[in-house]
């Protein structure tokens, strides 16, 4: 039974495929879901896994169903998640919040395709990046990773998993069509090679336990269903004791806390992966798909003698606003590729704080954007420079 | 904007046709049997059978980046739509092989390689059309240098129900010893040419 | 003095153990029956036996969303609509607990309308309770689906224009194993039902009648939450085992409560671990020629 969960080995296999076996690796046994193209190959394969690895699939009636099931099931003690699209995600919203709320650790892996509404179903886009961040209602921080591969499809859900149980907050994967359905190598690891970060528990007895009362970095010890601690789990606001409280003051210390256990621990949430960022002067930001469609786009414009340089963001929430603003001043450009009319490139701009100019290369949806329109880009940048040498 | 080292090429037909299928089975042959880098991408609409599709396979000695096919350097055709889909992106020097049942193709570039091969047909005579992705990937294999031939077929056998491996092993080594010998009798030809 | 004060504070009440008394008092209005109700459910879970850290109670939003709040169980408050399939997620992850839920007829049949049937239809092990005050009391008093053809609402002022549904004819209808109707009058036989209900495995659903005085009753001048424990009293008669079909909600003339079906069925978790051996899976079913041929062309 266990055995079956780690598929260690090579495979030429798609990133929706590769985020099941990433859920199952790292733990998960429930998922809860609703087909949606491009990502009912998570659920189909997950109907067929999680039974032989001792696990629960169930085919909910729609979406609303498939997160409050997941949050449900993950009260119970039982590593959880959903996989979604647009229109899906977007009735998961009022339950991302709860999930937020009672602070509730799970995943959601949301195959973005081409919108708004029923949009492009079987065609790419990155148009959900805002709606991840603010998707529901009320202020809250969010975890939401960007992966650009299968074998990121795989390695990203494992992290997603080990952040959720370790913040507890649903964590949101952002891949996208692409991704979801290309096949490409993905190298499972052993069993012992895959980091595992359990659930804190609670370690005082049940009459003394408070369920939200939160340990220096911000996170509470969560108690399971049925573990003795009988407690109350409510999406109002509510105190350390888990009890309602209708006030400004338990709504500031409550929401203060779910945004501080975020931003607090931001250094060891965000990654990045950086390329020749060394002596650059264009710095192109890009994430999932059209972080590969960059780098081509910089490894171009070095071979062209141009100094750009990559920052791929794997966590595309929390934006690491500090490398932003450390590296602004310092250059000429910032480049966000998005296949999207500019969401991200909008916290850049936020980041870069005027100290350099933003540019957008933007894609509407329903096909990838061509590296060869980042360097366009990238050589604007580079000659604008020059310029503006002339004109001195 | 391609490497050079980059191999691209698309194969399209029909829903149905184990098109995707035979993508899959070509990158996988490339990734885990022959050591390279691949990827696979495909084209679909709404319809489960009977629609046009396309598999978009890229394979590299390097890691490949953009993962879409835009002028393939190999095409692929298994149906008459995805010939006049496609055939205006085949790129200059490129190889241009299809099913001679399915596809009635016109004039070409001369800078192309051609191959046809009657795939259906050939996996009608072997008990079962469907088999023709595996026919033609034989094919493919011994005409074009994309992957080594033994490696492609041990994913052919890795990919198959377990019930069907021996009637694909045939179906595939079909393909293949059908464009061995259009490749030797070419070479025979360009020889006496020579000696002419 | 202060040693006379202390001396005198109440005896602890037996339901006590069951009861987050530090949150009291309750929101609940005068005369409003979820009060009621939920003294029945402690009786009735105090009855059962169960081990304690085996039940939970999962509620959705409204008044009776409330109950989960005071109840000393692992008590989950969700969002509007979604108990139901929040308690399925729960009862899948820990098949050995016993899940209730309880909640209002607008959360449950509304807004989660399309959670309940297709729970009963898996035979999803919940016991759910439907507290129906035949309005939405928490912001209010608007028109239900519960709200009877006529009733005026803060949003049906001149009274409903909707019929009302039939909710325990259409558990049954969705395959519900057990289906029960009492009002907030019938304590002993309430009692009772529950205990029966989370005892039965499958899901189970009891519909509760209970006054709401302050928005229902008062707009439609039917006096106090006595007067309308009186009204229930006067109209109600027990008719068990007949069809919810027939078991009319007519307030006018007779409001039928009893039990009304108690069958046997295999749940959810039965079916699913029974398709995993391949034993006596239900699907996929062993005639395969029941997929008509297409008709020949003329």
């Amino acid at each position: 039974m266990a055995g079956k969960a780690v598929m260690t080995g090579t495979y030429f296999m798609n990133g929706d495929h590769a985020c099941c076996e990433g859920a199952l690796a790292v733990g998960c046994r429930f998922f809860a879901g609703y087909p949606i193209t491009p990502a009912t190959e998570i659920a189909e394969r997950m109907s067929r896994r999680l039974p032989e690895c001792g696990g629960i699939y169930i085919q909910m009636e729609d979406e609303l169903a498939s997160i409050a099931a997941v949050l449900g099931a993950s009260w119970g003690g039982v590593k959880s998640m959903t996989s979604t699209s647009g229109p899906g995600f977007s009735l998961m919203m009022e339950n991302i919040g709860l999930g937020i709320c009672t602070e509730t650790p799970c995943v959601v892996c949301n195959v973005q395709r081409a919108g708004p509404s029923t949009g492009l179903p079987t065609l790419v886009a990155q148009g959900d990046m805002m709606q991840a961040r603010w998707g529901s209602h009320g202020h809250y921080e969010v975890i939401a990773l960007a992966p650009s591969s299968p074998q990121e499809m795989f390695d990203f859900t494992i992290r997603a998993f080990n952040l959720s149980e370790q913040y507890r907050l649903p964590v949101i994967i952002m891949a996208d069509e692409v991704i979801g359905h290309m096949n490409e190598r993905v190298v499972i690891p052993r069993e012992e090679e895959i980091t595992i970060t359990g659930r804190r528990k609670p370690t005082v007895p049940p009459d003394m336990f408070k369920p939200y009362q939160a340990d220096p970095d911000g996170v509470a010890p969560m108690a399971s269903c049925g573990e003795g601690y009988r407690i109350h789990v409510t999406g109002l606001t509510h105190d350390e004791r888990g009890y309602p409280v209708m006030d400004a003051a338990t709504q500031e210390n409550m929401t203060d806390r779910l945004i501080r256990k975020i931003r607090g621990n931001k250094d060891k949430i965000i990654r990045t992966d950086n390329a020749y960022l060394d002596d650059a002067d264009i710095v192109v930001t890009a994430y999932g798909i059209s972080a590969r469609s960059a780098k081509h786009a910089v490894r171009e414009a070095r071979s062209k003698g141009i100094r750009a340089g990559l920052i791929k963001l794997e966590t595309v929430w929390p934006f690491p606003e500090d490398l932003i603003r450390t590296l602004a001043p310092s250059l000429k450009a910032l480049i966000m590729p998005e296949i999207n009319a500019g969401q991200m490139v909008l916290e850049l701009e936020r980041c870069a704080g005027g100290a350099c100019p933003v540019e957008l290369v933007s894609h509407l949806g329903g096909g990838l954007i061509h590296p060869a329109a980042i360097l366009d880009a990238v050589m604007a940048a580079h000659k604008g420079k020059k310029k503006k040498k002339k004109e001195a | 904007m391609t490497f050079d080292c980059e191999k691209h090429i698309l194969i399209t037909g029909f829903g149905g046709q184990g098109i995707i299928m035979a993508g899959d089975i070509l990158g996988k042959a490339a990734t885990i049997y022959d050591g390279k880098n691949a990827t696979m991408t495909q084209n679909y609409g709404p319809e489960a059978r009977g629609g046009s599709c396309a598999s978009q396979v890229i394979i590299s000695t390097e890691d490949i980046l953009f993962p879409s096919v835009y002028e393939p350097q190999v095409l692929v055709c298994m149906s008459q739509e995805g010939y006049t889909k496609n055939i205006k992106s085949l790129k200059k020097n490129g190889t241009f092989i299809w099913d001679e049942d399915l596809v009635k193709a016109k004039k070409h570039d001369p800078s192309w390689k051609t191959y046809h091969i009657p795939a259906t047909r050939f996996a009608e005579e072997l008990g079962n059309t469907m088999m023709a992705n595996i026919v033609m990937l034989g094919f493919v294999a011994a005409v074009e240098d994309l992957v080594q031939i033994d490696a492609l077929r041990e994913a052919v056998l890795d990919s198959v129900p377990a019930n069907t491996k021996e009637n694909n092993a045939k179906a595939f080594d079909r393909g293949r010893e059908y464009g061995e010998a259009i490749l030797k009798g070419r070479a025979k030809q360009e020889k006496s040419r020579d000696r002419a | 003095m202060t040693t006379k004060k202390i001396a005198k504070l109440p005896p602890p009440h037996p339901m006590d153990s069951l009861l987050r008394v530090d949150r009291l008092p309750h929101i609940w209005c005068p005369g409003c029956g979820i009060g009621t109700v939920f003294s029945t459910i402690i009786a009735a879970i105090q009855k059962s036996q169960t081990d304690l850290d085996k039940i939970s109670m999962v509620s959705g939003i409204g008044c009776t969303g409330r109950i989960a709040g005071y109840v000393k169980l692992d008590s989950y408050h969700t969002t509007h609509g979604r108990a139901i399939p929040f308690a399925t997620g729960l009862k899948l992850a820990k098949p050995d607990t016993k899940v209730l839920v309880v909640s209002g007829d607008g959360d449950l049949f509304a807004i989660g309308g399309n959670h309940i049937i297709h729970a009963a239809r898996r035979n999803m092990d919940l016991t759910v309770i439907c507290v129906n005050n035949l309005n939405y009391g928490m912001t209010g008093g608007q028109q239900a689906p519960s709200t009877p053809f006529g009733a005026k609402t803060t949003t049906s002022v001149d009274g409903s224009p909707e019929e009302p549904f039939n909710f325990c004819a259409l558990a049954a209808a969705c395959g519900a194993v057990y289906v029960a109707r009492w009002t907030a009058l019938n304590v002993r036989l309430l009692t009772n039902s529950i205990t029966e209900a989370m005892n039965k495995k499958g899901f189970s659903f009891i519909e509760i009648l209970t006054p709401c005085p302050s928005s229902f009753g008062r707009r439609n001048r039917m006096g106090t939450g006595l007067d309308l424990l009186k009204f229930y009293h006067d109209r109600s008669v027990i008719m068990n085992d007949i069809d919810p079909k027939d078991a009319a909600l007519n307030f006018e003339g007779g409001i039928v409560v009893g039990r009304f079906v108690n069958i046997e069925r295999p749940t959810f978790i039965d079916n699913y671990l029974a398709a995993q051996g391949h034993q006596n899976a239900a699907w996929p079913p062993p005639n395969k020629k029941t997929i008509r041929e297409p008709l020949e062309k003329e």
